[in-house]
């Protein structure tokens, strides 16, 4: 008789988490054995007594937090089968960021499939999303309303190119997450025939000389020099989302403000920002590809863990899939979790 | 129709004049006629088709979507048009209806439908019947992609609102060439969409058009706000000034044609002919030339207030009940043009003698002159302006809203030019006020608790209560705004759908000190009383809400609106009294 979905996954307040073979997946609190779906800072924490991930990711959380993030590293080959406790295990690719994998769990006839964060469109630098059929299907919903439909990459790159033609003298300052974000967009300018240095801030840089260590191209790409800032005119320059709006990016040529996100879909959040060139490049799959993503998979049942999962529940009921929503808490994406601490602390000034 | 969606997609965020001006120079220099030109007519408010109503589109939209789904998409996006754009289910998308397992895709027997360009588009909605329409629009939603199809619903309900104005829409043009704006502003009115001679005038291709208008519009002459300090560095004597009337400020041009007939137009400040909505007005201008006025509504020789006028200007339909219910009346105060003469160069003093005389040959009810105010020092200037009716404004004291002092020896220039014409209105009113509610703003604001609806003391059955007077959404920086939100966030204690009710009583409540225009009374509101303009002036942290202001405080301003209004009532009551 096969397993009922919640012997093999439950929820807990570190995260989800499995009895049969005692470990957590993407937990936000430090656990005994952590399996890791990819290295965002919401989903890889360190701290952990042991982690099995991927070769890459295991090698950013180590960039990213020291070599000693964890007490022990176990690696996971993708595609391989390996036994942890009543469980096997197995990672396949989730198109999401280097290194990112879903997370397959099976026991007795049953099989739970924890998809992390993913997407089906194209990305240069990483492998791409695997479809695993499975009875449970673990989703997020970061864009999880009909309103998200990601556009084609390569128009978003071409709409920044076409400013930068226009206003040479400007400096292009582009928001972009540090980790998968960042080097896409550089990947995708270079796609599109950019051959001029792309300049980073320097929190860029070492996750960028990680992809290129991987055997990405991505060209070249100096850090900015403070000094040298009002001499960029014409340069296209990559720095963390919270950067955009700060001193660091006012010293530039009359910068145009750009930001690369999903969320830049909706015009009123690109204006809460201040961007003034918006480009929809997102890492999460869009309202079209989740629906397409779940009846892929054929799974009977479907967790929203986190993200738009009103919407998202309700399209899977109408469809004839069970579904609940997890609300989880402490996953955020695409720098908004990022701007958290900053919102906390405003709240003490107006009380 | 990409091409001009992609502009006005990046003129939304552009937020600098002179970077809207490269984009819109870059479009028209890369884009054929007549595309360019029907483009050039969108964004001068120039085409004339009958526009679709936002229903329109909520319709087509809830034909093809899960409305529970449109409900929540609407919900998080704040805006009708850009919903529709984005949850748009095209052909090849999964679809978010309920009941459909999937549009087909693509392919051999399914080519993609063909994208529309934007003369295509105008073209078709100038001969498509109203029954036609959401067929058509179906189809043009189903071939462009989200940004197109939100360029289109903004184009067909009349709401483009990117931030760009007619006369920047022409300056770019001017830039095509080395031509002066004001250059094309004169000949503008005798062109029509697609304006292919006028880009090759400016492109230097050809002859330059003919002006075409016997009564073209000319830029008008703006003023500056008076600040306290100013009054140290100007002169009285210097000065002349008239009231500044709470109305819609008019330019009526009038002359003849080739053929020898009159032709008569009246425009708004910015240009726009708006001769068809004032037909009473139009047929009294029985001059040749061009005068600067302000529109009012007068009744029994009364001007009334901007509330009233208000009603005129909300009607789309100009029917002869309205006429006779809310009569245009253009009270002037300069003078452009007198037949082919040129007097913008003049003295302002000299214009308005120019323009004395002429009002009195016109000889029209509807048409008379805004008088001086005569001063010697600005204290004497500061008393009239604070009591109109104390200087002979009379009955019409409740439609001035302040003083316009004007440089005697000014020309008439166009644009704002410092130094010349200053504006001087009256203080605002203000009063302390409870914040009760915050409600989600709409735009660029959906995700902010933006309007606030405030409300004073007074005696309820059980001791004192706030009751609501109105509710204000602006005043405040952005800065401030993201510590209100904050506040209504942390301190809410009901929620409304959009609405929060926040924490208010006796010992507890944020008070916002709200200046306002004016009062009115109104069955509408609990209170009784409507704000006009309020807007949230100061956020008072450090008050507590027990001292906020009392109705009695807004009984006594609207007591004192109403005997400015009626001030014939009340000095008859005075005489009976003594």
């Amino acid at each position: 008789m096969a397993l009922r979905s919640t012997d093999i996954l439950t929820q807990t307040p570190q995260g989800l988490y499995c009895p049969l073979g005692d470990f957590h997946v993407d937990p936000v609190r430090p656990v005994k054995r952590a399996l890791i779906t990819h290295g965002h800072s919401d989903h890889a924490r360190s701290g952990h007594r042991s982690v099995l991930a991927t070769r890459e990711t295991l090698l950013i959380m180590a960039v990213r937090y020291g070599a000693d993030f964890a007490g022990a590293t176990q690696e996971a080959p993708l595609g391989e089968s390996l036994r942890v406790g009543d469980v096997t295990v197995r990672f396949t690719p989730a198109g999401h960021v280097l290194g990112s994998a879903q997370i397959a769990i099976e026991a007795g006839g049953t099989r739970v499939v924890v998809s992390g964060d993913y997407k089906r469109a194209e990305d240069p630098t990483c492998l791409p999303y695997e479809v695993v059929p499975c009875d449970v299907f673990i989703t997020e919903a970061t864009f999880g309303l009909p309103v998200f439909r990601h556009p084609d990459t390569r128009a978003e790159v071409r709409k920044l190119l076409d400013s930068v033609a226009l206003f040479p003298e400007r400096a292009h300052i582009v928001g972009a997450y540090a980790l998968g974000k960042a080097q896409r967009v550089m990947a995708l300018l270079r796609e599109e025939g950019y051959d001029r240095p792309i300049y980073l801030h320097g929190a860029m840089e070492r996750l960028t000389e990680f992809y290129k260590s991987e055997g990405i191209p991505l060209g070249e790409t100096p850090k900015v020099v403070a000094s040298e800032r009002a001499k960029l005119a014409g340069a296209i320059v990559i720095c963390p989302p919270s950067s955009i709006q700060d001193l660091w990016s006012r010293r530039f040529p009359d910068p145009v403000t750009c930001f690369a996100s999903g969320w830049m879909r909706v015009r009123a959040r690109a204006r809460q920002k201040g961007v003034e060139l918006p480009l929809v490049i997102s890492d999460h799959s869009d309202w079209d590809d989740l629906c397409r993503t779940i009846r892929e998979t054929g799974a009977g049942e479907v967790w929203v863990t986190h993200g738009q999962e009103d919407a998202l529940v309700h399209w899977c009921t109408t469809h004839g899939i069970r579904a609940r929503p997890l609300h989880m808490l402490g996953y955020g994406d695409e720098g908004e979790a990022e701007e958290a601490p900053a919102a906390g602390t405003e709240a003490g000034d107006a009380a | 129709m990409n091409r001009f969606a992609a502009l006005l997609d990046r003129l939304g965020y552009e937020p600098r004049r002179n970077a809207k001006l490269r984009l819109l120079t870059d479009y028209f220099r890369h884009t054929p006629d007549p595309e360019r030109g029907y483009a050039l007519a969108a964004m001068t408010g120039a085409l004339m088709f009958k526009e679709a109503k936002p229903g329109l589109i909520r319709g087509l939209v809830e034909e093809r979507t899960d409305p529970e789904l449109f409900r929540m998409s609407y919900h998080y996006v704040g805006d009708l048009a850009e919903t529709a754009a984005l949850i748009w289910p095209a052909p090849g998308h999964e679809s978010v209806a309920p009941a459909s397992d999937g549009a087909p895709a693509i392919g051999h027997n399914n080519p993609p439908p063909h994208v529309p360009t934007l003369t295509e588009v105008i073209e078709t909605l100038a001969t498509t019947s109203k029954s036609d329409l959401p067929a058509r629009v179906a189809e043009w939603m189903d071939a462009l992609d989200e940004t197109g199809r939100w360029a289109l619903i903004k184009l067909i309900t009349r709401e483009l609102r990117v931030g760009v104005s007619a006369r920047l829409a022409k300056t770019a043009v001017a830039q095509l060439g080395e031509i002066e704006p004001d250059e094309v502003e004169l000949i503008w009115h005798g062109l029509e969409a697609p304006y292919e001679n006028l880009f090759a005038w400016v492109e230097g291709r050809g002859e330059k058009p003919e002006s075409g208008n016997p009564a073209p519009f000319r830029p008008s002459m703006l003023s500056h706000p008076l600040e306290d300090e100013d009054f140290e560095k100007l002169e009285a004597s210097e000065f002349l000034a008239e009231w500044k009337w709470d109305g819609i400020r008019l330019q009526a041009a009038a002359g003849h044609g080739s053929d020898g007939r009159p032709v008569k137009r009246i425009y708004s400040r910015t240009g726009e002919d708006v001769s068809r909505a004032f037909p009473d007005l139009v047929e009294a201008l029985d001059f040749e030339g061009a005068i600067d006025g302000e529109l009012l509504i007068v009744r029994e020789g009364r001007v009334q207030s901007f509330n009233v006028l208000q009603q005129r200007l909300n009607r789309k339909a100009v029917t002869p009940k309205l006429i006779a219910e809310f009569p245009a009346h253009l009270r002037v105060y300069d003078i452009l043009f007198e037949g082919e003469e040129d007097l913008r160069s003049l003295p302002f003093a000299e214009r308005r003698k120019r323009l004395e005389a002429l009002v009195a040959r016109i000889g029209d009810p509807r048409i008379d002159l805004s008088p001086m105010v005569p001063f010697s020092t600005w204290e004497e200037l500061a008393a009239a302006r604070a009591d109109p009716a104390s200087v002979g404004a009379g009955p019409d004291a409740d439609a001035i809203e302040g003083c316009m002092v004007k440089r005697a020896n000014s020309p008439y220039l166009p644009g704002r030019p410092k130094g010349y014409w200053y504006k001087w209105k009256r203080d605002p009113y203000l009063v302390d006020a409870v914040m009760m509610y915050g409600q989600r703003g709409h735009g660029k604001r959906s995700s902010f608790y933006s309007d606030y609806t405030f409300g004073v003391w007074r005696d309820g059955p059980n001791g004192e209560e706030l009751v609501p007077v109105g509710k204000a959404y602006h005043g405040f920086t952005d800065e401030e705004l993201a510590k209100l939100d904050r506040y209504v966030r942390n301190h809410t204690v009901n929620r409304f759908g959009p609405v929060r009710e926040v924490e208010y009583g006796k010992d507890r409540g944020l008070v916002l000190e709200v200046a306002f225009e004016g009062l009115q009374r109104s069955t509408r509101h609990k209170s009784g009383v409507a704000m006009r303009f309020p807007r949230i002036s100061r956020i008072r942290w450090d008050k507590p809400a027990a001292e906020a202001d009392r109705i009695e405080t807004l009984e006594k301003i609207l007591e004192r609106g109403e005997k400015e209004v009626y001030p014939l009532q009340d000095k008859a009551a005075k005489r009976q009294k003594g």
